[in-house]
């Protein structure tokens, strides 16, 4: 017990006298939450449009005023042919591409209703179905108006039907709810792996380690010794973020804050787990940082923190069951989005336990003060 | 337990089809100074990271400190001290937190902690700076303070890989003293070198020339084996049979 205490001693030292590991464990990961979380949004705002009017009636200009007034699109051409859009579109000049053929307002009187063509950019799947959507349900508003108003005319009749919806647990559909714990998860995960991995390459390439090892200090005190400085660092940077989530971008904290920091302690064990595993099969800091980055893309990426694991093929969903990542940001956004508790999270907290045991051991027993 | 401080049988060690360290067989008695010689990459190094439980044997076996090297690593390990011939304190820690780290891994009290620091820093005359940041401190005082911090613990047997690298004349011989004077207190010293000067400075010898032992013996003994006058001269018609 105090060899090891000696050894932590040692880490902290080193990480504290180290101004560049300082910067990289307090700094960096606030400014990316700063920046990211306001960056890395699918809400669309002032998407810009063409508007190709072939109509030019009262009902095809009345449209595309209503589109510019709503705020979420910008018609940046209108133009009375299709000339040109097509490059527009090519050029991302515009996201979108509305054309209102000749005869629609005559279309919409006579045979009560018309059609029109909306060109979506979409190249960025995600956005172009968002931008649909935004583009209908303006259509949808507008079609609702002009019924009234002919229908008084007696142009238009039978009943208008609407569906109303509520989103729950986020109801005003704030993505920073969404991406703000996403982006938490990630930095912390990032950070506490690489940090843990790297020290024990940066003491193999340094020569250091080789004297650790001939001293009598046992494969578990060694792994001890390497996990807890960075699992207590880890558990500070994921304070910072989360007091920068709740202060500066208002993501709600409706569950037990005990409950999110004992699923984070166990999941950073996890995390850090990985990275004490990778640095015991590779032997400089270059083949550790490309080994790291290849697990933690398809961890993060397939965890659900960006795109839903619900939509995920189902060779991915299983996948997702062994994946830490997954199960943590299961937890969070339960606990801190819709304060579920522990009967709740109780499950996943349990795997990340198990998971956390199984990679220690897997570390302990992999490294070896031997080369064979 | 064995009368030797380091005994080996066939000792041999193969990187694929090259082999570094072929059937090495010696012993060390206790409180010797024993040199290994060789050029580079004649297999020094790789025959004393096998004796310090860094490097796994193909074959053969070795005891050291009357432990089994295959079976007892862990005894062996609090028995031994060494010193790589890469610096491998921590350049970011101070002399006095280095100290204290490897006090601390040994088992030492706070209190035996402070006596051997104090001791061991009036011994090289590094007092002054023990709270320098070791990357501050010059080489010739860096070796002396690996050295000491391996005999810190007071070890059996201490292994010392190329200590003299890249030092001057002056803090060789200074380093050589110290040396002598942890023989003297009792510690067997196991010591590579390529300066053939200083191997003239050790009880015993051996010359390693392609990963076997070539001489082994006194330095006296072994001049006298091949007809030479000096152990250069020896050097020089074992490494490169038909130069001399």
């Amino acid at each position: 017990m105090r060899v090891i205490l000696f050894l932590m001693r040692k880490e902290f030292l080193q990480v504290f006298r180290d101004k560049a590991t300082v910067f990289q464990i307090f700094f960096i990961p606030v400014v990316q939450l700063l920046v990211l979380s306001n960056a890395a949004t699918f809400d669309i705002k002032r998407t810009s449009l063409a508007v190709v009017d072939e109509d030019r009636t009262t009902v095809s200009t009345g449209l595309t005023q209503r589109l510019e007034g709503g705020g979420r699109f910008r018609v940046v051409r209108e133009q009375p042919t299709t000339a040109g859009v097509e490059f527009a579109l090519l050029d991302r000049e515009v996201s979108a591409v509305l054309r209102i053929p000749h005869g629609f307002e005559a279309d919409l009187v006579r045979e009560r209703h018309a059609s029109l063509q909306l060109q979506v950019n979409a190249e960025e799947g995600a956005s172009a179905g968002i931008i649909l959507t935004a583009a209908q349900a303006v259509l949808a508003d507008y079609t609702r108006e002009l019924g009234m108003t002919m229908g008084a005319a007696g142009v238009v009749r039978g009943p208008v039907l609407t569906i109303a919806t509520q989103g729950w647990f986020n109801p005003s559909r704030n993505y920073k709810h969404y991406m703000v714990p996403a982006i938490l998860v990630s930095l912390t995960t990032i950070i506490g792996l690489l940090l843990t991995a790297q020290n024990i390459a940066r003491e193999k390439e340094l020569g250091t380690l080789d004297q650790l090892n001939v001293t009598p200090i046992t494969k578990g005190q060694f792994i001890t010794a390497k996990l807890l400085p960075f699992w207590l660092l880890s558990l500070m940077i994921f304070t910072i973020g989360l007091l920068i989530g709740k202060f500066v971008f208002g993501i709600p904290t409706r569950g037990s804050i005990p409950l999110v920091y004992l699923a984070t302690a166990v999941y950073l064990v996890v995390a850090l787990g990985i990275g004490l595993f990778i640095s015991t099969f590779t032997n400089t800091q270059q083949q550790t940082m490309f080994v790291a980055f290849f697990v933690m893309l398809i961890y993060l990426l397939m965890s659900g923190l960006f795109t839903p694991v619900d939509s995920m093929p189902r060779w991915a969903q299983w996948a997702a069951e062994v994946n830490p990542v997954k199960h943590f940001a299961v937890i969070l956004r339960a606990v801190l989005v819709k304060g579920a508790g522990w009967e709740v999270v109780a499950r996943p907290i349990l795997i990340l336990a198990v998971g956390g045991v199984g990679i220690l051991t897997l570390a302990v027993r992999k490294y070896s003060k031997q080369a064979h | 337990m064995s009368a030797f401080a380091i005994e080996t049988h066939g000792l041999t060690r193969r990187f694929g089809e090259f082999v570094a360290v072929r059937d090495l067989t010696f012993h060390v008695a206790q409180g010797e100074v024993f040199g290994f010689l060789g050029a580079n990459g004649a297999g020094k190094t790789t025959a004393m990271r096998m004796l310090i439980g860094l490097l796994e044997p193909s074959d053969g076996s070795a005891q050291v400190a009357g432990y089994d090297i295959a079976t007892d690593s862990e005894a062996v390990r609090r028995n031994i001290g060494y010193m790589s011939q890469k610096f491998s304190l921590y350049d970011d820690l101070t002399v006095q937190e280095n100290i204290t780290l490897y006090g601390g891994i040994y088992g030492l009290s706070n209190a035996q902690i402070a006596e051997r620091t104090h001791a061991l820093l009036g011994r090289i005359g590094l007092e002054h700076a023990r709270k320098e940041l070791v990357r501050r401190i010059p080489l010739g005082w860096k070796q002396q303070l690996a050295l000491s911090v391996a005999l810190l613990h007071e070890p059996k047997i201490v292994f010392l890989d190329e200590p003299t690298g890249g030092v001057d004349p002056i803090t060789r011989r200074r380093f050589w003293e110290l040396i002598y004077e942890t023989a003297a207190a009792g510690t067997t010293v196991l010591v590579t070198t390529h300066y053939l000067d200083e191997a003239e400075y050790c009880d015993r010898l051996s010359i390693m020339v392609e990963g076997a032992i070539a001489a082994m013996g006194t330095p006296g003994e072994v001049k006298r084996e091949f007809g030479v006058t000096s152990l250069d001269e020896l050097f020089l018609q074992l490494t490169r049979p038909g130069a001399a």
